[in-house]
């Protein structure tokens, strides 16, 4: 009964995601005695997949068919279903990011595999096989036991640091059945934003409100976002309004980002908006109201105009890089 | 053209998060339920464009007790014609999920809505498992959903960016912000709701996969250090040295 995990790539590397979700994989493979496979579907170059190695993976079934190097989720189903039974896996890891949380419901209803999605600890193994998830829009944790025979764990991205080791797995080629007729959902195209950091993947966030008075404004933001190496976001109304694209409003409604370090920028707090962003390790909040209520979930605070601070932040961000 | 779209009760965003009975159950005390927000102004209204647009009959379901009725008739006002709800009261995913598909199976849709994922349990996962179970293609976490003839052009978050990609229908739809405007229902609507079918259907037998043992409230913040507006060079020091963020 070995642990599976889907190590998905995109554009022949990796996801930082799906190495997260190797290094839990293999981490619950010891503790269960078994060893972890990792399976990665599309062309991806050997040193990609010496990756896999270093973070505990034994074994990798790499299917080097090019018609998966962006395949949709169900024919991934499909074939994860097959190398489940090849290898007699007991557990599938996934992360749960977007391809994640397209597949891992499938593969659960497939293998009657119960699924707890955006997991933020180990398996508990003492009585039953527990493992804790945010709920309530991580205002609170369950604690969810997976009853069934087989089973599946998304893992949340970001909430386990990478720690590379010095191991090798061992590179199988893998076949998998797929006709052409899998292929439903057709990719006619895909756009990624080039040259910035992909805001649910990014480890610094630099966020703006309504307090930034209008997109004119925004370089500002931009600027302590490219001095930190961050991801830009904004609160729900900047993006309803046009300041911003949609792809950046963080909150209940919008993304959920979880990075080392969050810094917002005129924004009040709302708890919708809190509820996207309160699994950051650091907050920052510069709002110019010492009543704003997310100085109360913040870590530090300043009180002030952004207009003023911001800039000077920058500032003192790049004089402290220069060193 | 026959559009499902299932809707799910969760407490209003702003709710006090408490459990009681020993941290094994939410507490409902002074808490006002909704429609998942994603089921709401993403799912159903697109639903109720594309009728508009190009006719349709939209469907709801539930699964849920009685108490989910306010929930279901609310979304009736905004313009469903035909509500389900099964009567059942689960958290397991797969358990609902096996509901809906029944349902779907029986009544063969063109379109299955589903919102992105429930604000309370967050499984993201019950348009999956209703795709794979009813058999048909499964689009996610979609934020535009265009229909010309049987075909569907969508467009879904992927890292880092978004895909475009087309379906022919049948097919299962996970919903996302951008896919229509939130719309607030009319007194009209609201009237019509009263005399809308509102039909409460028996659970299939179907397994549960998961089960929640006990919750847990985060641990308190520590509380915020305020650094003086003059001084931000103390802040960078602060994350360099003290949070080791940066
Ligand atoms: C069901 C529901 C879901 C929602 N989902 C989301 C969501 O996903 N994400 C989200 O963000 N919101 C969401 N909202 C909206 C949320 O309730 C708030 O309205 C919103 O977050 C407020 O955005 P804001 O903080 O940018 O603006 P405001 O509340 O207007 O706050 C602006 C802040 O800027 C400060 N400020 C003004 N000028 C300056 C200055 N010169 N320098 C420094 N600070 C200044 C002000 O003191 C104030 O605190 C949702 C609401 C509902 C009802
Ligand atoms: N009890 C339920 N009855 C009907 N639909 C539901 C129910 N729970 C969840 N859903 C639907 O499935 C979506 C995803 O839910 P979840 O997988 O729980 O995050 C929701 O947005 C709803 O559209």
């Amino acid at each position: 009964m070995s642990v599976i995990i889907f190590a998905d790539q995109f554009e022949g590397k990796i996801k930082k995601s799906a190495l997260e979700a190797v290094q839990y994989g293999a981490k619950v493979a010891q503790q269960t005695g078994t060893a972890a496979t990792a399976v990665v579907l599309g062309e991806v170059a050997a040193e990609e997949l010496a990756l896999l190695g270093q973070y505990g993976a034994a074994k990798v079934l790499h299917a080097a068919d090019a018609r998966l190097n962006e395949p949709e989720a169900g024919v991934v189903t499909k074939v994860l279903a097959e190398a489940v039974a090849k290898e007699n896996a007991g557990i599938v890891v996934f992360s749960h990011n977007f391809s994640g949380r397209a597949i891992a419901p499938q593969l659960s209803a497939r293998l009657k595999a119960g699924l707890v999605a955006g997991a933020i600890s180990l398996p508990d193994t003492a009585s039953g096989f527990v493992v804790k998830k945010n709920v309530f829009s991580g205002k609170a944790f369950a604690n969810v036991n997976i009853t069934s025979e087989k089973k599946i764990i998304s893992v949340l991205p970001n909430t386990f640091s990478l720690e590379a080791g010095s191991g090798t797995a061992a590179v199988e080629a893998f076949s998998p059945a797929v006709n052409d007729a899998d292929f439903r959902v057709k990719v006619v195209k895909s756009e990624t934003v080039s040259g910035e950091v992909p805001l649910t993947e990014a480890e610094i966030v630099v966020s703006g409100g309504r307090g930034l008075k209008g997109p004119e404004n925004w370089g500002m933001v931009e600027d302590l976002a490219h001095a930190l190496g961050a991801a830009t976001a904004c609160s729900r109304p900047v993006a309803d309004s046009g300041w911003r694209p949609h792809h950046e409003h963080v909150g209940q409604t919008g993304f959920t980002v979880r990075p080392n370090l969050y810094v917002a920028i005129g924004i009040s707090g709302a708890i919708q908006h809190l509820a996207g962003v309160n699994g950051s390790k650091v907050i920052v909040v510069i709002n110019k109201d010492p009543e704003a209520p997310f100085f109360k979930a913040a870590d530090y605070g300043i009180v002030g105009d952004a207009f003023e601070i911001v800039p000077k932040l920058t500032e003192a961000v790049k004089k402290y890089k220069g060193n | 053209m026959k559009i499902l779209v299932c809707i799910s009760k969760t407490p209003d965003t702003t709710a006090k998060i408490a459990f009681t009975d020993n941290n094994t159950k939410f507490s409902e005390a002074g808490v006002q339920f909704i429609i998942n927000p994603y089921d709401e102004w993403y799912a159903l209204v697109r639903a109720l464009e594309l009728k508009e647009t190009q006719g349709a009959t939209v469907h709801l379901i539930t699964v849920g007790g009685a108490d989910t009725e306010p929930v279901i008739r609310k979304a009736l006002a905004l313009g469903g014609d035909e509500a389900f709800r099964v009567n059942a009261d689960s958290a397991d995913s797969f358990y609902i999920a096996s509901q809906i598909a029944a349902h779907a199976k029986q009544e063969g849709y063109d379109i299955i809505f589903t919102g992105k994922e429930t604000i309370d349990y967050n499984g993201s996962g019950i348009g999956g498992m209703v795709a794979e179970l009813t058999g048909l293609p499964y689009v996610s976490i979609a934020s535009k959903f265009d229909l010309s003839g049987q075909t569907a052009t969508l467009r879904r978050e992927i890292e880092g960016g978004e895909e475009v990609c087309e379906v022919s229908l049948p097919v299962v739809v996970s919903c996302q912000k951008g896919m229509a405007e939130a719309r607030i229902p009319n007194m009209r609507g609201i009237m019509a709701a009263r005399t809308k079918p509102l039909k409460v259907i028996e659970p299939v037998a179907a397994e549960s996969l998961t089960a929640i043992v006990s919750f847990e409230l985060p641990p308190a913040k520590a509380g915020v250090k305020m650094i003086p507006a003059d001084n931000v060079e103390e802040l960078v020091k602060l994350l360099h040295e003290e949070a080791k963020v940066i």
